[in-house]
C-alpha cells in the first residue's frame, strides 16, 4: 500500500537524471512508513502504559473507587523506601538472582564444554536440552513441587534411601531450604539454555588456536584460562546480563510454588499483588518503578564492570 | 602405555559426566510420565514405586474429558496464534526497513528495539492493568493479545532484522536494475527468501505467548477464559478423591501441553538456536 504512494508522486518527477539518489530517498520514505505500523503498536502496548504506571505511581489511584486518583507527589515513594515488605522482597530476589545466576552460568558452562566434544548422540543431546526452556515456567513448577512433595515425592524417597537425609524434608514450606529449592528448579529449567548460549560461543573459536597452543606445550587447563575463557567472552557476558534480568523480575515460580507467602515474595510478586489483588494501582505502580531503577543499577554495574563496549 | 591409560581414564571420566547431565536432564520428564500413568492407589504410597507395573490411561482419560482444560487449550491456541500473526505481519516490513535499508535514525529504533526485549513484564503492568479496565477487556482474551504484544513485536523485529541483514545484497540490486520498487523488492523477492526465518521467528513468538503467566493471571477471572498456564496452576480437584491436589491428572495435563511444545522444538531445534543466538536472547 504505502510502496503505490509512493510510485504515483514518483511518476510527476522526470525520472531519468536523478536515479541513484531517487532509490536512497524512495527507501528512507519506505522505511518510515514501513516502521510506522511498529511504532504505532509499541507507543500502544508499552509507551503510553508506561506513561500511565509513571504517572499513577504520583497519585492515590485505586482501581474500582468511584473518586479518580489525586496527585499526592512523591507519597508512594517516600512510602516505598520504608517498606519492609519490600526490602524483604528485594532481598529474597536479589539472593534467588545470585544463587541461580551462579549455578546456571557455571553448570552451563560445564554442559557446553561437555556437548562441545565429540560423541555419538550428540545431535539429540543439543535438541533435548531445548526442551526444558520450551515449556511453559508454571509446568516446570508443578512438576517439581510434586518431586519435591514432603509425603510422596520422590526427592525425598531418593535421599533417604540414598542415606543422605534420615526422614523427610518439607523442603518448599521450610524457611531454611525453601530458596535454594525453588532456585534449583529455576536452574533445571535454565541451565540447559545457558549452555546453548555458551556453546554457540564455543563452536566459533577456531581449533587452530588450540593446536597451536599445545605444540606449545600448554596444558589442558592453561588452554582454558587462556584461550576459551578469553574467547568466550562476548557470548558469556550476554547470557549474564540477560540471565540476571531475567532473575530479577522472577514471577512465575515463586507463585505457582509458594503462593503469595510473604517469606517467598519477590518484588514482582510484591508489585502484582499490590495492583491487582489490592486495586492499589498507585503504590503497586511505584513499586514497579522501583524494580525497574532496581534492575537498572544491576544493568549499569553489569556494563561499567564487565565493559561491555569491548565484549 | 601410562598416556594411553590416563587417556582411556578420562574418556571413562566424560562419559560418567555426560550420563550425570543427562539423567539430570531426563529424570524430571520421566518422573512426570511415570506420575501421570500410575494409578491413584500406587500415586501416594510410600516407599516411592519407581517403575509402575500397572500403567493406566485414567489420568489422561480424566483431562481430555474435562471441558474447562480442553476449553483452556483453545484459549491459548487463539490468543497464542493471532499474537504471532500480529507480530509477523507488523513486525517483518519493519524489520526489512531496519535490515535492508539506510537511513536517519535507524539506529535509535534499533536501540529501542532491543530495549524493549529486555523490558520487564510487570513494570507496566499499573498502566496495562487500568487501560485493560477502561476497555473493558478485563477477563477476556483480547486484553492478552493486546499485551502479549509487548514483549513479541520487539522480539520479532530484532530477530528478523538480523535475519533480512545476512542476505545477500545482489539479490535486491537485480531487482532494482529490473525496475522494481523497494516496496516490491520487499513483496515479491525477500519475503518469500525470508520464509524461514519467519517460521522461527514465529515459533518463538508463539512459545512465549503459549507460556505467559503474569498477564493471565492478572487479566482474566473467570474458568471459562483461562488460558493453558493458569487451568494448570488452578487445576481443580475435579476427581481428586481425598487428596489436596490430584497430581495424576495434572501430571497428564502437563504431558499433554508439554508434548506440541516438544515437537516443535525438536523439529525446528537448529533454527531455534540460530534465531536466539543470532537475535541476542530472551529466556
Amino acid at each position: 500500500m504505502g510502496g503505490t504512494a509512493v510510485e504515483e508522486k514518483e511518476l510527476a518527477v522526470p525520472k531519468r537524471p536523478r536515479r541513484v539518489l531517487d532509490l536512497a530517498e524512495r527507501q528512507r520514505r519506505l522505511a518510515w512508513i514501513l516502521l510506522l505500523p511498529t511504532v504505532a503498536v509499541v507507543a500502544a502496548v508499552a509507551l503510553v502504559p508506561l506513561g500511565q504506571t509513571i504517572y499513577y505511581s504520583f497519585t492515590n489511584e485505586r482501581l474500582g473507587s468511584l473518586t479518580p486518583g489525586e496527585w499526592v507527589g512523591l507519597e508512594n515513594y517516600r512510602f516505598l523506601v520504608q517498606d519492609t515488605t519490600f526490602r524483604s522482597a528485594i532481598w529474597v530476589t536479589v539472593k534467588f538472582t545470585v544463587i541461580t545466576v551462579v549455578f546456571e552460568f557455571i553448570l552451563g558452562l560445564l554442559i557446553a564444554l561437555v556437548v562441545n566434544s565429540n560423541f555419538p548422540g550428540r545431535g539429540p543431546m543439543r535438541a533435548a536440552m531445548l526442551v526444558p526452556w520450551a515449556i511453559p515456567t508454571v509446568i516446570s513448577a508443578q512438576m517439581w513441587k510434586w518431586m519435591y512433595h514432603d509425603v510422596y515425592g520422590v526427592i525425598n524417597d531418593l535421599l533417604v534411601r540414598l542415606h543422605i537425609i534420615d526422614h523427610n524434608v518439607a523442603w518448599f514450606s521450610q524457611p531454611s531450604t525453601s530458596l535454594f529449592a525453588i532456585a534449583s528448579v529455576d536452574i533445571w529449567k535454565t541451565t540447559p539454555f545457558v549452555a546453548l548460549l555458551l556453546l554457540a560461543g564455543l563452536q566459533v573459536i577456531p581449533t587452530d588456536v588450540y593446536e597451536a597452543a599445545t605444540v606449545d606445550g600448554a596444558s589442558k587447563v592453561q588452554q582454558f584460562f587462556r584461550i576459551t575463557l578469553p574467547l568466550l567472552r562476548p557470548a558469556i557476558v550476554v547470557t549474564l546480563i540477560f540471565r540476571t534480568l531475567d532473575a530479577l523480575r522472577v514471577f512465575d515460580v515463586f507463585y505457582v510454588v509458594f503462593g503469595t507467602r510473604l517469606d517467598t515474595q519477590t518484588m514482582a510478586i510484591y508489585a502484582q499483588q499490590n495492583i491487582v489483588a489490592f486495586a492499589d494501582v498507585g503504590y503497586g505502580s511505584a513499586i514497579s518503578l522501583g524494580i525497574f531503577v532496581i534492575i537498572g543499577i544491576f544493568v549499569v554495574a553489569y556494563v561499567t564492570t564487565l565493559k561491555v563496549e569491548q565484549a | 602405555m601410562s598416556g594411553s591409560k590416563s587417556r582411556i581414564l578420562s574418556r571413562i571420566g566424560f562419559y560418567i559426566l555426560l550420563a550425570i547431565i543427562v539423567v539430570y536432564l531426563i529424570f524430571p520428564f520421566y518422573w512426570v510420565i511415570r506420575s501421570a500413568i500410575v494409578p491413584n492407589s500406587v500415586q501416594f504410597t510410600t516407599p516411592v514405586v519407581y517403575w509402575p507395573d500397572d500403567p493406566t490411561w485414567d489420568n489422561f482419560r480424566t483431562v481430555l474429558t474435562d471441558r474447562r482444560f480442553l476449553r483452556s487449550l483453545l484459549n491459548s491456541a487463539i490468543v497464542a496464534g493471532t499474537v504471532t500473526l500480529l507480530s509477523l505481519a507488523i513486525g517483518a516490513s519493519s524489520a526489512y526497513a531496519l535490515g535492508r535499508f539506510q537511513f536517519r535514525g535507524r539506529t535509535p529504533v534499533l536501540y529501542i528495539v532491543l530495549a524493549m526485549t529486555m523490558f520487564p513484564a510487570v513494570s507496566v503492568l499499573g498502566g496495562l492493568f487500568t487501560l485493560v479496565n477502561e476497555f473493558h477487556m478485563y477477563n477476556s482474551l483480547r486484553a492478552l493479545v493486546y499485551s502479549y504484544l509487548i514483549f513479541t513485536l520487539p522480539f520479532t523485529v530484532w530477530v528478523l532484522t538480523s535475519f533480512f541483514r545476512q542476505m545477500p545484497k545482489d539479490l535486491e540490486e537485480a531487482a532494482y536494475v529490473d525496475g522494481a520498487t523497494p516496496f516490491q523488492t520487499f513483496w515479491k523477492v525477500l519475503l518469500p527468501l525470508s520464509a524461514p526465518g519467519l517460521v522461527t521467528t514465529g515459533l518463538l513468538a508463539f512459545i512465549a505467548a503459549w507460556n505467559e503467566f503474569l498477564y493471565a493471571l492478572s487479566f482474566l477471572q473467570t474458568p471459562e477464559h483461562y488460558t493453558i498456564t493458569l487451568a494448570i496452576f488452578n487445576f481443580s480437584p475435579q476427581t481428586g478423591g481425598g487428596f489436596e491436589i490430584p497430581w495424576g491428572p495434572m501430571m497428564a495435563a502437563t504431558v499433554v501441553v508439554t508434548i506440541p511444545l516438544i515437537v516443535l522444538t525438536l523439529i525446528f531445534q537448529r533454527r531455534i538456536i540460530q534465531g536466539l543466538t543470532a537475535g541476542a536472547v530472551k529466556g
